[in-house]
């Protein structure tokens, strides 16, 4: 039996030597682990715009920053959808409610989509993804999500292509400009509905995730309703 | 060979077939339910179980004379802790997407049974040599189920394996469709409760 002064000193030297090897972990890994949350950060603003790697099948870190670098650059706009001076660096789109970061897709100097972050409640975990809306400013051009913590094979589904595919050219606008969102249906859309425009194919077994993606892609757009609406009138 | 001398490899083997952790001692059915739904993740899953079974037992194999038995439970799961941590930085760092993938439940790994179970039936009463193919036997054993569970839900409810697609486009336009049941948390239950079944009937076990 081992007296109490040695039980002490012994998980006190074992505290203090398994603390040491995980700061000393945890500090050597953090560069590399937050170079490869940018880097995804930047593959998903890519890939909810619909753009692919040229040479492979996969991104290498080299390519996602060339690509990134030559065709995206972020804005940020305010409550009123003026755009301001500041960069999408400098602010948490989770936690400030008054400047919201967009991405702009450039080709030849000109807007040739935009990105926004959104996230939102699902069933388990928030989600955290990209949408990418047309220069119509109404019509999805694509989504993705880099965070979340569905189930796989049910709410986790959202990653899935056919799932994101589902979104490509869905309009959350209807004709009198109201911003109307994107309904995710349980089960497939009716193409002869007049709502057909709006609406995309749910994940059986997924309802509350879908709702859930549902609620907050609306109240995400919501936030950029201003800027939108500034480029309707451009349009006009 | 010195180094599997007939113990080391009954040791090694034994919690493959005849003591299997999962379909016979019946520990970790939680992560074997949870990370099944694709052969990859439940293939990463077994190499992180491995890793820290392994490693696990040899540091409190070799610890066990000076661990202190009225804290022995709470040093062990320190080490676990610990080990569970840094492997999930490492996966973090260096296969981000898996990382993700398996999201919360390399973390669980801490939680695990086997885990704690080698450490408390195994290592604490062995050298660390054995200790260290116990750990390696016992991770084997697990993911070997995981695996097989892995490969009937994910052939069955998404028609592929390891990613790829193998039931033909032909068939799902003659009426096939995946069963959405295997991707569910109850089509784990049956498919491993037949697992369970046919190992052991296999190894000749039967229970009074």
């Amino acid at each position: 039996m081992h007296s109490n002064k040695y039980t002490l000193i012994f998980t006190s030297i074992i505290t203090i030597f398994l603390g040491f090897i995980l700061s000393f972990a945890a500090t050597n890994l953090k560069p590399r682990q937050d170079i490869n949350i940018e880097i995804d950060m930047k593959k998903n603003i890519l890939s909810a715009l619909g753009i692919k790697p040229k040479k492979s099948k996969k991104w290498t870190v080299e390519e996602v920053q060339k690509v990134y670098e030559s065709a995206i650059s972020g804005i940020v706009v305010d409550k009123i959808g003026k755009k301001t001076d500041m960069d999408p660096k400098d602010i948490d789109p989770e936690k400030n409610m008054n400047f919201f970061p967009i991405y702009l897709h450039m080709v030849n100097q000109k807007v040739n989509g935009y990105v926004i972050p959104i996230s939102g409640k699902g069933l388990w975990s928030t989600l955290y993804g990209y949408f990418a809306i047309e220069t119509d400013c109404k019509t999805a051009k694509g989504i993705t999500f880099y965070k979340h913590g569905e189930t796989p094979g049910l709410g986790g589904e959202v990653e899935k292509s056919w799932f994101k595919n589902n979104f490509i050219g869905k309009k959350f606008v209807d004709d009198n400009n109201v911003l109307v969102g994107i309904e995710v249906l349980k089960g497939s859309v009716d193409e002869s509905s007049e709502e057909a425009y709006r609406q995309v194919d749910g994940i059986s077994g997924a309802t509350i995730t879908s709702k859930g993606l549902e609620v907050f892609l609306k109240t995400d757009l919501k936030k950029y309703e201003p800027y939108f609406k500034s480029k309707w009138d451009e349009v006009n | 060979m010195a180094f599997f001398d007939k113990k080391s490899r009954t040791v090694l083997t034994d919690p493959i077939m005849a003591s299997n952790p999962i379909s016979l001692q019946v520990l970790g059915i939680c992560s074997a339910l949870a990370v099944t739904v694709q052969v990859q993740t439940a293939f990463v899953m077994t190499l992180a179980v491995v890793a820290v079974l392994a490693s696990s037992n040899t540091i409190i194999s070799l610890l066990r004379k000076n661990i202190p038995s009225k804290v022995r439970i709470i040093v062990q799961l320190s080490v676990i802790a610990s080990l569970v941590i840094i492997i999930d930085q490492i996966l973090k760092a260096y296969m981000y997407d898996m990382s993700r993938q398996l999201s919360v439940f390399v973390a669980l790994i801490i939680t695990n049974c086997i885990v704690m179970g080698r450490a408390e039936a195994f290592a604490m009463q062995n050298g660390p040599k054995d200790s260290f193919i116990d750990g390696i036997g016992n991770g084997i054993g697990y993911g070997a189920i995981l695996i097989s569970v892995a490969f009937f839900r994910e052939l069955f409810g998404n028609g592929s394996i390891y990613g790829f697609q193998v039931v033909p486009d032909a068939l799902y336009q003659i009426g096939y469709s995946n069963m959405g049941l295997m991707v569910l948390a109850p089509g784990a239950f049956i498919i491993l409760g037949l697992i369970v079944w046919a190992h052991r009937i296999f190894a000749g076990i039967e229970e009074e």
